[in-house]
């Protein structure tokens, strides 16, 4: 008896092949996804980290550490931007790549101050330059890594320099040199310059080199964004997230109506009245669109009152952002059910697509701590798009006119899926 | 084709044709749905369109509903080509309970009294007029899930109705109710009937067909095979034979001349054209056999032989 009903249930699951790919595909699918973000990254090479340098300094000794920092391949170096009006590169200044952090071009920008050179850097007391990281909240992990490589570099790339700072510091507190020290230490210093010249910073070993020295080189993190920003910009980036992702469920639950109206008779009855299906899909199109729409703003609301999100000083971007997020959202709903024959297999269906779309598009991982394919990737789901514009308002705080990418791409796919969805439903048109 | 009179409306002149199908062609692929078939419903007449399951009904009630498109034939609407805006002249009732489940009677009829253009206060007044029509009034505020199988049916029936359309198309509207419901839902068909307009009705039910609907067409390999009135059907299928039933006390030892009999069955069929002349003949066999007759039918042929005849097989739900 026991084994019959085992046979009814394995015989159901060997012809339901939704059955099957939620239980065996989409594990393996959503296992993948995270690997390749915190694991080995599918044999990907160690993402590189996005970072401005500015070299206020000018001095031998700042061109010496920038030419060491280029030469991390953990990093991706910027040191000039392109001048829109003479369509040139000029050498950014500390204006340009706070705007570059602030507007998540980079997460940590470097700026190695003026004086730098003169003052020396390394050990003892007194006054010293101090290099800035200009840090986006966003990315906690990225100005560490900067700060770490940055001390690295001093050690390797610098060693006369430091040698020089380290014999100053040992004169200052403990006495001048004997005279036959200071020769000892002035012939050794060209020699340790030459050998720094000559080293790089991939050279077998070099990451090895101490990267957390505690503070070789004085270095002050500045969060860019505003007051508090940090916490708020995580509270909009999870509400957004776990919004758009039920946001998708939603709608694509209630565009399963549609597979309802077909098994109740009531499709029938409404294509056989004065309606036609292009009206009927744009009632329900637009009825999900003020659905989400509502959905958004109570769980953004939610966030306002309970954790403080900066809804009330957002609320024409917020505004925008999901009126164009529902939109492209119910569209998606759309196609789902059309594109199902029941509503079992829109529910499984919709699970694997909206899981998948939500784990690479950033729904549930920030998609800017991902691996660089993983973040290119993201930027074919929808998630992704409606993410971002969600953070350019509340993290970034960027003009309206920032957000006409997002948007646009979002307009582009609701026109693309309330096309499909169009050419889906003929099927239960006119035969 | 004349109409014979309803019980309700009983015309001295021929009434227009309000429905008329001709000559409806459609494939679906390999498959022949409709080969030629043709039919008229005339104002004030219910007729029943019967068949065996796929002769081609639900695609020739979809077709004249607009929702399959015709390889051949036409289809007209007093007296019109009948064209999405032809329509609006048109109430359809599916086979499914096709209304919202969650929504009351009265928010059911209101959007599809929208959909199908009433507004203000002619969509109102046919609101009021279909719950009292479907005596539904008492509860039209209850979501319609909480309804029993007659009520829904009546809701469905109303659903497709409201706006008065001069035509009707009424897919199965009785299948799965209890007798009391069917007989509530066949005295509002009448009521619609009696006001002038032309119901097409698709049954399984033959009785039915034979008790309440002015005219039969029967369909069969998506042609009409034959159209008239249950007298007309039957004259023209078995002429004046009328059908002897015997029962006996045991099922006879050996066939007897004349008789059809099932193995084993104490009932035996005979058809005769003369009854005063073979039954005594007939009669006479029996006693002969030494069989005892306890009971003894002579009837017409019932539509249930019309329509076995004509398409060779039994209709059943």
């Amino acid at each position: 008896m026991i084994a019959t009903v085992m046979r009814i249930a394995l015989l159901s699951l060997r012809r339901d092949r939704v059955a099957q790919a939620l239980s065996f595909v989409l594990p393996i699918v959503f296992f993948s996804i995270f690997a390749a973000i915190f694991g080995g990254r599918g044999g990907q090479p160690t993402p590189r980290v996005d970072v401005a340098v500015v070299d206020e300094d000018r001095s031998e000794l700042s061109g010496r550490l920038v030419a060491a920092l280029a030469k991390e391949p953990t990093l991706k170096v910027r040191t000039t931007r392109k001048d829109e009006a003479s369509k040139t590169e000029i050498l950014l200044d500390r204006e340009t790549a706070l705007a570059l952090v602030r507007a998540g071009d980079v997460p940590v920008a470097v700026v190695l101050p003026k004086g730098l050179g003169e003052t020396g850097m390394w050990f003892g007391g007194g006054e010293r330059a101090k290099v800035t990281l200009l840090a986006d909240p966003a990315d906690p992990i990225a100005p560490q890594m900067v700060n770490g490589l940055l001390q690295k570099v001093a050690m390797t790339a610098l060693p006369d320099v430091m040698m020089g700072s380290g014999i100053g510091a040992f004169e200052r507190f403990g006495g001048p040199l004997t005279p036959q020290q200071r020769k000892a230490v002035d012939s050794w210093l060209p020699e340790l310059k030459k050998r720094s010249s000559g080293s790089s910073a991939d050279a077998p070993g070099g990451s090895e080199a101490p990267s957390a020295a505690g503070g070789l080189v004085a270095t002050e993190v500045v969060d860019v964004m505003r007051d508090g920003s940090q916490s708020k910009g995580i509270i909009a980036f999870y509400a957004a997230g776990m919004g758009v992702m039920f946001l998708l469920f939603t709608c694509a639950g209630a565009g399963g109506a549609l597979i309802e109206e077909q098994e109740s008779g009531t499709l029938e009855r409404l294509l056989s009245s004065r309606l036609g299906m292009s009206r009927l899909l744009a009632g329900k199109w637009l009825y999900l669109t003020a659905l989400g729409s509502v959905q958004m703003t109570v769980m953004f609301t939610w966030g306002a009152l309970v954790f403080g999100l900066p809804l009330a000083s957002h609320l024409i971007g917020f505004a925008l952002v999901t009126v164009v997020t529902a939109a492209a959202a119910a569209s998606f709903g759309l196609v789902l059910a059309a594109a199902c024959r029941t509503r079992a297999q829109l529910g499984g269906l919709s699970t694997i697509v909206i899981l998948v779309m939500s784990a690479i598009g950033g729904s549930m991982f920030p998609r800017f701590l991902m691996p660089e394919a993983m973040q290119r990737l993201g930027l074919l789901t929808f998630n992704g798009w409606a993410l971002d514009a969600y953070l350019k308002v509340f993290w970034r705080e960027a003009p309206l006119l920032a957000l006409w990418p997002q948007l646009a791409v979002l307009v582009a796919m609701t026109a693309g899926f309330l096309t499909i969805t169009r050419l889906l439903a003929r099927r239960w048109e006119t035969v | 084709m004349s109409a014979s009179g309803s019980t309700a409306l009983a015309p001295a002149t021929v009434a227009p044709v309000a429905l008329d199908v001709t000559g409806a062609h459609k494939r679906f692929g390999d498959v022949t749905a409709l080969d030629g078939a043709s039919l008229e419903v005339r104002a004030g007449e219910l007729l029943a369109l019967l068949g065996p399951n796929g002769a081609g009904k639900t695609t020739l009630v979809r077709a004249v509903a607009g929702r399959v498109r015709l390889d051949g034939g036409s289809i007209t609407l007093l007296g019109r080509p009948l064209d999405d805006d032809g329509r609006a002249g048109l109430g359809l009732v599916p086979q499914e309970v096709a209304v919202y489940p969650l929504l009351s009677a009265r928010e059911n009829l209101e959007v599809f009294g929208r959909l199908n253009g009433l507004v203000g206060r002619a969509l109102r007044d046919a609101v009021a007029w279909a719950l009292s029509w479907t005596a539904l009034g008492g509860r039209e505020r209850e979501p319609v899930k909480r309804f029993s199988g007659g009520m829904r049916r009546r809701l469905n029936i109303a659903c497709g109705v409201l706006h008065r359309p001069p035509v009707v198309l009424l897919d199965e509207p009785t299948v799965g109710v209890d007798p009391q419901s069917r007989e509530r839902i066949y005295e509002m068909l009448a009521e619609l009937k009696g006001n002038g307009a032309a119901l097409l009705l698709t049954t399984h039910h033959l009785e039915e067909a034979e008790a309440r609907c002015d005219r039969i067409v029967i369909i069969d390999r998506g042609r009409s095979v034959a159209t008239g009135t249950l007298a007309e059907l039957t004259e023209r299928t078995f002429g004046e034979q009328h059908t002897v039933t015997a029962t006996l006390d045991r099922p006879p030892d050996r066939p007897i001349p004349g008789f059809a009999v099932d193995e084993g069955s104490d009932t035996l069929r005979a058809m005769v054209s003369d009854v005063d002349g073979e039954l005594p003949v007939l009669l006479r066999r029996l006693r002969e056999a030494g069989c005892e007759v306890h009971d003894l039918q002579v009837r017409r042929p019932s539509l249930a032989g019309v329509f076995l005849a004509l398409t060779g097989k039994e209709l059943r739900e």
